[in-house]
């Protein structure tokens, strides 16, 4: 998806700790901001982001309507043996993104 | 917008010296006194409405930790002290850990004083992520206080927080 954009190095050495920069385009919106004719307008945010290796769990994060536009998410992973970082958004509305990136072990 | 700054209705001094603006005149003196109602008017609102207080992220907190001790130490929370936006303030967390399978950060969690709620996100970490540093950008409604907590494997919490001051509050109106 274009609205993803994935910041992780490609090969690193074993056991090296590595950090993944994550950013989505979603408008976060609050469900406390009056619209232009007056109403609520209704929330929609991303509630949930989880970050997998291989399937396995290492980060994730449930967050609320004080999370910034677009939210940016920056975490450590240790990278042991080559695999694939599956990062997951989820939230109102039936939002759900995902993207892989590879890292290769030198 | 001009209208979420604190103070608008100060500028009524600026309107009674200043003279009419030769490029705009149909900007009279009697629009300008109805923009100011206006925007007089749209600040109330923000103030009225329910939000966070310190007693709400107490209770968050409260609710957290349980009976457990807080400590003061380990935790590092980096935002700046004065923003000028409140709608993207950039914060990275840090905790002194070594990140083994039996001493590692469990969860860090983040609260704020003058949101509309207290809790601003909480992240869950693993030993698998070798280091306890998490960054993310928030929202901040106010100039209010922050405060970091974090969990560590053998049940303990450990805390840091910071004051900012924020300029131009995220905004409650919708932009136009």
């Amino acid at each position: 998806m274009g609205n993803i954009l994935v910041n992780a190095p490609k090969t690193v050495r074993r056991g090296e700790i590595v950090e993944i920069k994550a950013l989505i385009m979603h408008p976060m919106e609050t469900g406390f901001r009056p619209g232009t004719e007056g109403k609520i307008i209704p929330r929609n945010i991303i509630e949930r982001f989880t970050a997998t290796f291989d399937g396995n769990e290492v980060f994730s994060m449930d967050m609320s309507p004080a999370i910034a536009a677009n939210p940016f998410v920056s975490f450590f992973m240790a990278v042991t043996e080559s695999g694939t970082i599956g990062l997951r958004w989820s939230g109102d509305e039936g939002f759900v993104a995902e993207e892989q990136v590879a890292i290769a072990v030198k | 917008m001009d209208s979420c700054r604190p103070g608008g209705s100060q500028r009524r001094d600026l309107v009674v010296h200043r003279p009419p603006r030769a490029v705009a005149p149909a900007s009279s003196g009697l629009q300008r006194r109805i923009f100011i109602a206006g925007t007089a008017a749209i600040l109330v609102v923000p103030l009225g409405s329910a939000s966070a207080t310190p007693d709400a992220m107490a209770d968050a907190i409260g609710k957290l930790v349980g009976s457990a001790v807080v400590r003061e130490e380990r935790v590092k929370l980096d935002l700046p002290p004065l923003i000028e936006n409140g709608n993207t303030v950039p914060l990275v967390v840090s905790v002194e850990s070594p990140m083994s399978v039996g001493d590692h950060v469990r969860a860090i969690h983040v609260f704020n004083e003058k949101n509309p709620q207290p809790n601003v996100f909480t992240a869950r970490l693993s030993p698998r992520g070798g280091k306890a540093t998490i960054g993310t950008r928030i929202k901040l409604g106010d100039s209010q206080k922050i405060v970091a907590i974090a969990e560590t494997s053998d049940g303990r919490f450990w805390s840091a927080s910071a004051d900012v001051i924020v300029t131009l509050a995220a905004c409650l109106e919708e932009s136009t």
